[in-house]
């Protein structure tokens, strides 16, 4: 499918770059209808890649990114089904995501984030996958999740530790945290910062620039730099599944989806 | 450099809050609930975060902002930084 429009997102080839944009109201949540089509994305990619020499993900929406994981629909899932139900539902989500994931992250194209505003747990957690994030001097990156008594759970742990220091994941990890981009291009996870609005613009100029060179070497010298921590990824699944086992987890998720002030639950 | 007052940073948050939410500057007061009177939600809150990190070039933990919803201890966070 050389394009798509979707419920979520859309995909179509504008010179020789694949341009996946994210467009699933309020904030781009991630939930079984976003991962269905970003298994269809993942599913067309051979053909797609064929045709083109990047690959940039981005959002239409003016919140952001991506607000990571639908909590909502985590949390009504697992409502009326016994734990041991919910549990293996959770597993098969993540086991699917991380195949999504993982397809991104090899990709024989170099692939660039251009990101702006919100771009929290697992809607960072699909930046990190990207070779090149590019952002928005606006955009704010966030691991919340230890925050609802769990980690991060689509590939966002190995894929930090593979691009960053130790201290540094430590510190976002631990705190769960949100921090400006001028941070994130200190630590070394911001390439390129952007004017507001102009993320996806200079990703185009960057992809263009990328389409001077010859395919073949580029996908050569990206597995060379680029090792995918496939047993780290794993482990994530294991200890996720581990930790939302815990009745803290469901109160933790209660208390974000019922929470109706001005500012979400976050411990 | 000696830090600014704490006076002239609450300044400095109203005016950039009423330039950048397009509120007239004299209805914000220091004890005003800044959800209410910017007409902002959670994710606009990030925003002016940002925007006051960028401004004061601090930085500032989104959890030190939990629970507070007026400028004058909003002002007192950020002072703590300068």
């Amino acid at each position: 499918m050389i394009d798509f429009r979707g419920q979520t997102l859309s995909w179509q080839i504008v010179n020789g770059t694949i341009e996946l944009s994210l467009h699933h109201e309020a904030c781009n949540e991630i939930g079984s209808r976003t991962l269905e089509e970003l298994e269809k994305f993942a599913a067309a990619l051979p053909p797609l890649t064929n045709g083109a020499h990047a690959l940039i993900i981005h959002s239409t929406l003016k919140a952001g990114f991506s607000a990571g994981a639908d909590l909502r629909e985590l949390f009504q899932r697992s409502q009326g089904m016994d734990k041991a139900a919910a549990l293996r539902g959770v597993r098969s989500f993540l086991e699917r995501i991380h195949a999504v994931m993982n397809a991104l992250d090899a990709l024989p194209l170099t692939t660039i984030a251009a990101v702006h505003g919100v771009t929290f747990g697992g809607g960072f957690e699909l930046a990190l996958v990207c070779d090149i994030i590019i952002a928005d001097r606006m955009a704010r990156f966030c691991f919340p999740e230890l925050r609802l008594g769990l980690i991060p759970g689509f590939g966002g742990i190995p894929r930090l530790k593979r691009d960053l220091g130790n201290a540094v994941v430590r510190d976002l990890l631990l705190t769960g945290r949100s921090f400006n981009v001028m941070k994130a291009q200190q630590i070394g996870l911001v390439s390129q910062i952007a004017a507001e609005g102009e993320a996806l613009r200079i990703a185009r100029a960057t992809a263009s620039q990328i389409g001077k060179f010859d395919k073949r070497t580029a996908a050569a010298a990206k597995k060379f730099v680029k090792p995918i921590p496939y047993e780290e990824l794993k482990r994530e699944i294991e200890i996720f599944c581990d930790l939302y086992s815990r009745p803290a987890v469901e109160e933790g998720l209660r208390k974000f989806v019922e929470n109706e002030g001005a500012q979400p639950y976050l411990p | 450099m000696a830090a600014p007052t704490i006076d002239h940073t609450l300044d400095e948050i109203l005016n950039l809050a009423a330039s950048h939410f397009n509120v007239p500057r004299e209805k914000l007061t220091p004890d005003a609930d800044f959800f209410k009177t910017l007409g902002i939600d959670s994710l606009q809150v990030l925003d002016l975060l940002t925007r006051l990190e960028q401004h004061f070039r601090i930085e500032l933990p989104d959890y030190e902002l939990q629970g507070v919803s007026d400028f004058r201890t909003l002002a007192n966070r950020i002072q703590a930084r300068l």
